[in-house]
């Protein structure tokens, strides 16, 4: 790895998202439109409070994603990632360099939209409202990294959108949004042990139920996800190819 | 640069079969062949990013690919293999950056494929030949030593490419070794020497002036449509299937 060669690469995603206006307002302008519309179905009553803050980090999540896979689709088969392997950049160069970026992204992608809930929406936790913020921007940092890895599955940005419902409704079921998972079926409850959204879900409620909440646990198997994923993207990435 | 023996086979079909040639530093060599022949296989395989069969490919002393040949080789795709959504002059500095190559190289190159005008245009809003030089400009990055350019004048106007044959000329002169595929027959004048792909196999290798020698035609169009009508390998319908072929062949 080079750290120069990483964060050249994270500038140049940077730049492309940059001179994309209308990627940049949807970014910021969709999940605040979707909590605003929580917001008015829910009336901003109490039910808000309890989905609005799961789903605070949920629908960065979604995006984030998608943007992801289809970005580094895009690299594939426009050619360049072909003419990056033929040149000195190491292929988690590649990889962190656009988690470094999107993972930027995400970051202010969340904090704006968690703060116009928090300030404009009222939307109310027990604990400290930044541990709302950072669970948050780690969900949508994950949907970042599930993106890179799943990227390496689809052929086609056709393919790549459809990994959206493959992979992240399930999770979206399975999580606990829906259902407290300690009420599902033995098995399902099972399952989503495994997966990463459940912990996500698994803070923020513990963040809105408790004026101290601890929630380290959580965090931690939710890095474990990322960094696994991470290595997943590097692992998958291939210099030659058929 | 040495290609021996090169094999690729790609599930059923085989791109190419049992290749051989070598390329001397400072010479500009010309790939033609009708599409489908296997130019790009054999150009992937010479960068490196292609998985082959068996044989091997030799490039500076190194096999090729290897981690320490990937600043000495430039690499054009025949698509441009540049970031539409970024100038110019940010593809430009993004790729020097990588090869670490000095900021200046970024001007010197522009000005070789003539982009000087278009260096802070966003490369989606070029026309795509202007595209297709910007692909060009980042092989010329850093300098590199070997060149492989699959169809680089594709969608050129007459002018340009007449101006693009002469860079080349000139950085053969340089020391440069240049690998260009192509099927404009015309520019096979600008070559030192042809390599003739079809069908997976290396049909023929000389200059034009022994091609012409050995076809007794005269226009380049001629000589190449008459190295294929009269290869025998090529004539049976089942011609590839049995493997004993390509035995025979070599």
């Amino acid at each position: 790895m080079n750290p120069r060669l990483t964060l050249a690469t994270a500038r140049r995603v940077l730049a492309q998202i940059r001179h994309d206006h209308r990627t940049m307002g949807l970014l910021v302008g969709v999940p605040s439109l979707l909590m605003t519309l929580l917001w008015w179905i829910y009336d901003g009553g109490r039910i808000f409070d309890q989905i609005g803050a799961p789903l605070l980090g949920i629908f960065p999540l979604v995006i984030m994603f998608l943007i992801t896979s289809v970005t580094t689709l895009r690299e594939r088969t426009s050619g360049t990632l072909e003419r990056l392997m033929t040149m000195p950049i190491r292929r988690a160069d590649f990889v962190l360099g656009y988690a470094i970026a999107l993972g930027f992204a995400a970051l202010v992608q969340t904090t704006i939209v968690a703060t116009y809930a928090i300030v404009v929406l009222d939307l109310q936790v027990a604990g400290p409202e930044w541990m709302l913020v950072g669970i948050s921007v780690l969900s949508a940092v994950l949907g970042v990294v599930m993106g890179l890895a799943a990227s390496s599955l689809a052929r086609t940005e056709f393919q790549a959108v459809q990994f959206m419902p493959a992979l992240i409704l399930p999770q979206l079921l399975l999580c606990g949004l829906l259902v407290p998972r300690e009420l599902m079926p033995p098995v399902a409850e099972a399952i989503s042990d495994f997966l990463p959204l459940s912990y996500a879900v698994d803070a923020v409620k513990e963040v809105a139920r408790s004026p101290d909440p601890t929630i380290a646990f959580q965090v931690g198997i939710i890095w474990v996800f990322i960094l696994g994923l991470l290595l997943l993207g590097i692992g998958t990435l291939r210099r030659r190819s058929a | 640069m040495v290609v021996d023996r090169l094999s690729v086979v790609r599930g059923s079909t085989t791109a190419l079969r049992d290749v051989r040639f070598t390329l001397e530093p400072g010479t500009l060599t010309g790939l033609l062949g009708p599409s489908g022949a296997g130019k790009t296989t054999l150009m992937r395989a010479i960068v490196g990013v292609q998985i082959i069969t068996s044989g091997s490919v030799t490039v500076l002393g190194r096999p090729a690919g290897s981690a320490p040949l990937r600043s000495r080789v430039g690499y054009v795709t025949q698509n441009p293999s540049v970031y539409p959504d970024l100038t110019v002059g940010e593809n430009l500095r993004y790729f020097a950056r990588i090869l670490g190559a000095p900021a200046s190289d970024v001007d010197r190159v522009v000005e070789e494929v003539q982009l000087r005008g278009q260096a802070e245009q966003v490369v989606s809003t070029l026309s795509g030949g202007e595209r297709s030089r910007v692909s060009l400009a980042t092989a010329l990055l850093g300098r590199p030593e070997l060149l492989v350019l699959d169809e680089p004048t594709v969608g050129l106007d007459p002018v340009l490419r007449r101006d693009l044959w002469e860079l080349f000329g000139r950085l053969a002169e340089r020391g440069v070794t240049l690998l260009v595929s192509s099927h404009v027959m015309d520019e096979a004048t600008r070559c030192h020497r042809l390599l003739l792909l079809r069908q997976a196999e290396l049909l023929a290798d000389g200059s034009l002036a022994e091609l012409q020698r050995l076809t007794g035609q005269s226009e380049p169009e001629q000589v190449f449509l008459h190295l294929i009508d009269n290869d025998p390998q090529g004539q049976g319908p089942n011609g590839d299937g049995d493997p004993a072929d390509g035995q025979g062949a070599a």
